[in-house]
């Protein structure tokens, strides 16, 4: 179910998707933003109440130029789970989402029932940069983002309408639209200050990696894991960056086994 | 009509597989590539010919900056506006330009604009370009997002610091200055005739209109496609209001000039396939990183000139496409002549950024292109435009008041009979 939210007298108008019942699970999207196809969130909606915002930018959510760094977007989120009137709430937060999910945390210690990261950003390590996402050509992304780029997944979630210039104008925008949302906390390099801050983060913490994620290797979690008092960390086999589509039972069952335990 | 002559001061020595060996000619091109001894003579020879269109008679000289590329090497073209300003006489100093967005504070830009501006005697031409995404997110860092911003910002602290009789504070969301005093101020009162160089974003017509500045279309596409881009602006221009002053337009093209049409194609065309194919040999990746273009530049269909479109657009071009589409506008005089009168009639163009030496070309080719352009072309398109008034170009001192270098007696010069020293590297055309 698509809801549509008033925040901060009408500053950002947000689109949600709303699915199952239970305790809340707030969903942070990453760069790339919800495809309009995410089974997972049917799956978690088994055992919770999940809320999966749009961030503006994305979708049909807007006031994205009220937006100009982490600290505004977690605020954002803030907002949001005031407007909901879910106080604390599981957060689960995908790469650039990761990110924000840990700023969420971070600002205000009681909003984070229990922490989720997948495949989270936030940190650098000189020896293991981050490639490039922004300047990656649409051709070498399916590599970068799954672990077997030749699926039919893979091949499905990045496919092109080439022939159809209209749509590819469109998809073009759109593509922009949320990058350049995306940018404001990635740009150039998506270390902004979480470090200062992650100490801060006192709910219960899950690192989910896929094992061949490309985009943010799981090198990254030490940086979590020596940083966050109460994390662990589950890696899934066969599953790359977009770990949730590619190995979407397994994510289920640790996501829901450490969220319930 | 005016004519700038413009330098991108390209490296002249990319290996012949350039485009199959290497990522990209800008942002990640291996440094090894670039030979500080060779480049010595470049910016040498390069300061000479901007120095030898002076002489010939061209309204100004055109420089620009770039980052982290073998396109053009000017990272500061303010540095080689300076060189000018002391062995050059009559001709503009057109600085198109500084991205205004780069520099903390931009208060440097109004500075080093206004000592270029007093050096000179008044013959600044100060341009404000947003710059290449190349440029501006890839090698400065700057957010996509927010650049455009950024920009406005800094266009509205450097006019407010020339115009300002007093100290003012700044507090803009990127700079915030709590004294702001401009010394020196410039010698053009208010200031130095803005121009606005664009590659087409729908945005910057809006501003150059508003504003009553000039907007120069950079473009290595030509006329023709550049015909496109034209009329938006002058749609614009029309829809506001504003007179249709074709000196409020500058347009940059690829110009070739020999004794004949055949002999154009013989001594240019390699050197036109090494700009084209070479120098522009962009990753696409790099050509327009996401939200440097707004939403609507994009609907609008424009397209950049580096990146995958443009690059395909460019694939296995020959002279003959170069010259029937109109990238290049080469041949005998009479030839040249003839098509550059209809191609800024109908772009209706008063200020013509003309491209001489281009890519590999080595500088007696360049020299026997400009003369026979200053001699024999020129001057037949002066009458063009005769009827509208040229608002855009510096009011210099008169010329009774205009400081000269002293002439360099402390010694007498060294020579050897050579025109370069021992030692010297070769500059070696890698296309022949």
């Amino acid at each position: 179910m698509k809801t549509q939210h008033k925040l901060c007298d009408g500053k950002f108008s947000v689109e949600m998707e709303v699915t199952g019942s239970g305790e809340p699970l707030l969903f942070l999207h990453g760069a790339g933003g919800l495809t309009g196809a995410d089974p997972f969130l049917e799956d978690l909606g088994r055992g919770f109440k999940v809320y999966a915002p749009h961030l503006p930018g994305y979708g049909e959510s807007t006031g994205g130029e009220h937006l100009d760094d982490v600290i505004d977007a977690a605020l954002f989120y803030h907002e949001l789970m005031d407007e909901l009137k879910i106080p604390s709430a599981n957060l689960v937060g995908h790469s650039m989402g990761g990110m924000l999910a840990a700023e969420v945390a971070a600002l205000d210690t009681r909003r984070a029932k229990k922490l989720v990261l997948v495949g989270p950003a936030g940190f650098w390590i000189e020896d293991h940069p981050i490639p490039d996402i922004f300047a990656t050509d649409l051709d070498d992304l399916p590599a970068m983002l799954f672990h077997d780029p030749k699926s039919a997944l893979a091949q499905m979630m990045m496919a092109m309408p080439w022939d159809d210039l209209a749509l590819l104008t469109a998809m073009y925008v759109e593509r922009t639209r949320r990058f350049s949302m995306a940018s404001k906390f990635l740009w150039p390099i998506p270390d902004r200050g979480l470090k200062k801050r992650s100490y801060r983060i006192a709910a219960p913490t899950l690192l989910v990696w896929g094992e061949s994620d490309k985009v943010i290797p799981p090198v990254y979690a030490r940086e979590f894991i020596s940083r966050i008092r109460n994390c662990r960390l589950r890696t899934i086999k066969q599953a790359g960056h977009m770990v949730m589509y590619e190995q979407p039972a397994e994510f289920y069952k640790v996501v829901s086994e450490f969220l319930k335990s | 009509m005016k004519f700038t002559w413009f330098h991108l001061m390209p490296y002249r020595n990319l290996p012949e597989d350039f485009k199959q060996k290497y990522h990209s000619v800008w942002v990640d091109i291996p440094r090894n590539l670039y030979d500080p001894k060779v480049g010595h003579r470049l910016y040498n020879d390069y300061l000479d010919q901007l120095e030898f269109a002076d002489h010939m008679g061209f309204d100004g000289l055109g420089v620009n900056e770039h980052h982290q590329n073998a396109y053009g090497l000017m990272p500061s073209p303010n540095l080689m506006a300076a060189a000018l300003t002391r062995r050059t006489r009559n001709a503009n100093l057109v600085v198109l330009g500084n991205s205004i967005a780069l520099y903390n504070p931009p208060i440097r830009v109004a500075e080093e604009f206004a000592m270029l501006d007093v050096i000179s005697g008044g013959r600044l031409v100060a341009g404000f370009p947003v710059g290449t995404s190349m440029d501006t997110n890839f090698c400065y860092g700057e957010v996509p997002a927010t650049i455009r911003e950024k920009y406005f910002e800094a266009h509205d602290l450097i006019l407010r610091a020339w115009k300002e009789q007093d100290v003012f504070s700044f507090n803009g969301k990127y700079t915030k200055l709590r004294y702001v005093n401009l010394w020196p101020k410039p010698l053009q009162q208010p200031h130095p005739p803005v121009w606005i160089p664009g590659g087409g974003s729908v945005e910057t017509w809006d501003f150059v209109a508003d504003h009553d500045y000039q907007y120069s279309f950079l473009s290595y596409f030509g006329y023709k496609a550049g015909k496109k881009v034209a009329d938006g602006y002058w749609n614009v221009m029309s829809k506001k209001g504003k007179e249709l002053n074709p000196y409020s337009l500058g347009f940059a093209q690829v110009v070739a000039v020999a004794e004949t049409d055949e002999q154009a194609e013989r001594d240019y065309a390699p050197h036109m396939d090494y700009f084209y194919n070479r120098c522009l040999h962009v990753y696409p990746g790099f050509a327009d990183a996401p939200g440097y273009r707004t939403p609507s530049t994009i609907k609008a269909g424009l397209t950049g000139q580096v990146g995958k479109q443009a690059s395909l657009i460019r694939e296995g071009l020959t002279w003959k496409n170069f010259i029937n589409d109109g990238y290049v506008i080469a041949g005998s005089p009479a030839t040249v002549r003839d098509r550059l009168r209809e191609a800024l009639k109908s772009l209706n163009c008063g200020h013509l950024m003309i491209l001489q030496q281009i890519g590999s070309m080595p500088p007696e080719l360049m020299r026997k292109s400009t003369e026979l352009f200053a001699r024999e072309v020129m001057p037949h398109l002066r009458d063009l435009w005769s009827g509208s008034e040229d608002k855009w170009s510096p009011k210099r001192l008169p010329a009774d008041q205009i400081a000269m270098p002293a002439p360099l007696s402390f010694e007498p010069p060294r020579t050897n009979g050579k025109t370069h020293g021992p030692g010297a590297p070769e500059i070696r055309s890698s296309v022949k």
